[in-house]
């Protein structure tokens, strides 16, 4: 068949049709979003116990070293702020896909089992490792992220047969089960731990993005980079997937390769964000739904609004998370929990 | 021309309910085939064996002379569109969204769709009765439009090889006519070549110049509908004793089912 035929309608009209919108959408929404992220990124590090002007901040004329709003801006606050915009937007983006590779709408980036074992290598750490470094390559960051991979590879070599698609019930199932079998696994390790270091597990489950320095950010850096690298050529395929594999197949798309790269990609992206921040749950379910009810369900638009959208909805949520109770602290993931727990039962009442 | 050649075919964990056994068929271009057969008598398999979503375990399904399994997806997607039975999409596409998920392997990588993908796709739904859903959620609308509007979602991917698996079975009576229409003129001024699951004997008899009747996996008869529609061959492969007449109004064999003898 020649190329003008397939340009033709079914019909051979050439009808003009209307202004393609994909476009001017996409461009729209990443300028929203991206407006609103980089806005809250700038805003939120001037919140805080101590009174800091913006204007202070970025005055040229006064040496960084004697400007103390330029410090607690960029030193003290800066990397809390970042480690919030990295971790939310590799969780929301991370839900996205999740949902679409399971064609479940109710997915997580820890419906796999990706946190738990993520949890359990930080609490071996925890528990029996009695030098505990800090720094960027401390061992509790690199232990979960040793489980996380752990997990994700047991879940993949689980679901893939050579030559057939990936299974989403075996997915489902397989993630389901090593969710439980880590959770005993936690328990068991827990059983064992005197309270100093029960009382840091469960600071470590709550999920805390004061990560101290920018070296964590940097250190987790690369694998968030590669995990955005394989997203940004997925959205199309993942519609289809979206609509069934079969459908997806005969539309032209490669469905083995697209679920693996979706899987690879999700995983990477979640292990990253959990080893740097504990597991800090629910922003990969309300933002790709908040994103959803707000632009749409074409993943082109919503892949990098929910990205987007997850740094700005974390740095918020931890914006009250420090402020609401100050001086005290609140952990984040109480505050995204607590948020996320009753919109999760809208969403499932509303569905049904 | 789309070949399938001593095919065989098991589900694993299933060696005999749903197998096809030493399947060959001939679509030829321009043709429109009927697939006919009871339930569970590998109609649909043979539809995904022919689409390329199972691969044979024997045999071959060639396309002009091409193994199927030589074709990238994409490259196969701009030859054969497939119409399923039921579509499911997990989140709440538009039908317009549907149809253009039709020209996805006419574009690039990060390539977006342009004016004529939107005119095809307009049209697409034009000619299935259904541009004024463009803007719907496809979730919600009723049993006969969600068939047309993926009847046009197919139609966009602008194909010369048409898969159809049981496109009537949810319409009422006159949007049964209108795709039967429909199919017909797609067939007659388009040139595309169809092969169409069914069990309306009635729609096989008026659309089809060929027929392929499977009975457990293997082929019980094929060829062209006036020879192979009759009332043996319809006891055969239903167990049902039905009148078969040249209908003088309606232009083509009818099928009166009688009772059934087993």
């Amino acid at each position: 068949m020649s190329t003008s035929a397939v340009r033709r309608g079914p019909f051979g009209s050439a009808e003009q049709g209307e202004v393609p919108s994909i476009r001017t959408r996409l461009a729209v929404t990443i300028a929203g979003y991206g407006a609103l992220a980089v806005a809250t990124c700038v805003l939120a590090p001037l919140v805080g116990s101590t009174q800091i002007s913006l204007a202070r901040v970025f005055d040229r004329s006064i040496p960084f070293a004697d400007n103390v709003d330029a410090q607690i801006f960029f030193v003290a606050r800066m990397p809390r702020v970042l480690s919030g915009a990295v971790v939310g937007a590799a969780l929301a983006s991370a839900g996205v896909v999740m949902q679409a590779l399971l064609r479940n709408p109710l997915a997580t980036p820890f419906t796999l089992g990706v946190s738990a074992g993520a949890a359990l290598g930080a609490i071996l750490v925890i528990t029996f490792s009695t030098a505990v470094s800090l720094g960027a390559l401390s061992p509790v960051p690199l232990a979960s992220l040793g489980g996380a991979l752990l997990a994700s590879a047991i879940v993949y070599g689980l679901a893939t047969r050579p030559g057939r698609t990936m299974s989403t019930m075996v997915l489902l199932l397989a993630g389901v089960t090593l969710n439980s079998f880590f959770s005993a696994l936690i328990l068991f390790v827990q059983y064992m731990a005197d309270f100093a270091q029960t009382y840091r597990t469960v600071r470590w489950l709550m999920g805390d993005l004061d990560v101290g320095s920018f070296g964590p950010i940097v250190a987790s850096l690369p694998l968030v980079l590669v995990a955005f690298a394989m997203f940004a050529v997925l959205p199309r395929s993942l519609n289809l997937l979206s609509v069934g594999t079969d459908a997806a197949s005969t539309r032209g798309v490669d469905v083995g390769r697209t679920q693996r790269l979706a899987f690879l990609s999700s995983s990477l992206a979640t292990s990253a964000a959990v080893s740097l921040a504990g597991p800090i749950g629910f922003v990969g379910i309300v933002v790709p739904h908040l994103v959803r009810l707000m632009v749409g369900v074409d993943h082109r638009i919503v892949l990098p609004a929910s990205a987007l959208f997850g740094a700005a909805f974390l740095v918020g949520c931890d914006l009250v998370a420090r402020t609401v109770l100050a001086p005290v602290e609140v952990p984040v993931g109480v505050v995204t929990a607590m948020l996320g727990g009753p919109f999760f039962l809208w969403l499932l009442v509303r569905r049904s | 021309m789309l070949r399938a050649e001593a095919v065989s075919f098991g589900y694993a964990g299933e060696p005999t309910a749903f197998s096809l056994a030493d399947v060959s068929v001939e679509i030829t271009p321009g043709s429109l085939t009927g697939l006919l057969g009871p339930n569970g008598c590998g109609k649909t398999t043979l539809l995904k064996l022919l689409c390329g979503v199972l691969r044979p375990h024997g045999g071959a399904v060639t396309l002009d002379d091409r193994p199927l399994s030589s074709f990238t997806r994409r490259e196969l997607a701009r030859h054969v569109a497939v119409v399923p039975q039921e579509t499911h999409p997990a989140f709440d596409y538009s039908a317009m969204e549907m149809v253009l998920m039709g020209r996805h392997p006419h574009l690039g990588a990060f390539q977006l769709e342009g004016p004529s993908d939107f005119a095809i796709a307009r049209e697409s739904l034009t000619v299935t009765g259904t541009v004024d859903l463009a803007d719907r959620n496809y979730m919600t609308l009723s049993g006969g439009e969600k068939q047309r509007v993926i009847i046009a979602s197919a139609l966009a991917q602008a194909t010369e090889l048409l898969l159809l698996d049981e496109p009537t079975a949810s319409l009422d009576l006159g949007y049964q006519l209108e795709v039967a229409s429909l199919l017909a003129r797609l067939n007659r001024e388009r040139q595309v070549t169809m092969v169409l699951a069914t069990h309306d004997l009635n729609l096989a008899a008026s659309l089809c110049d060929r027929l392929v009747l499977l009975r457990g996996g293997r082929v019980l008869a094929q060829g062209p509908t006036s020879d192979v529609l009759t009332g043996a061959m319809v006891q055969q492969l239903y167990d049902v004793d039905a009148d078969v007449q040249f209908h003088p109004r309606a232009g083509h064999l009818t099928v009166i089912p009688v009772s059934r003898t087993r």
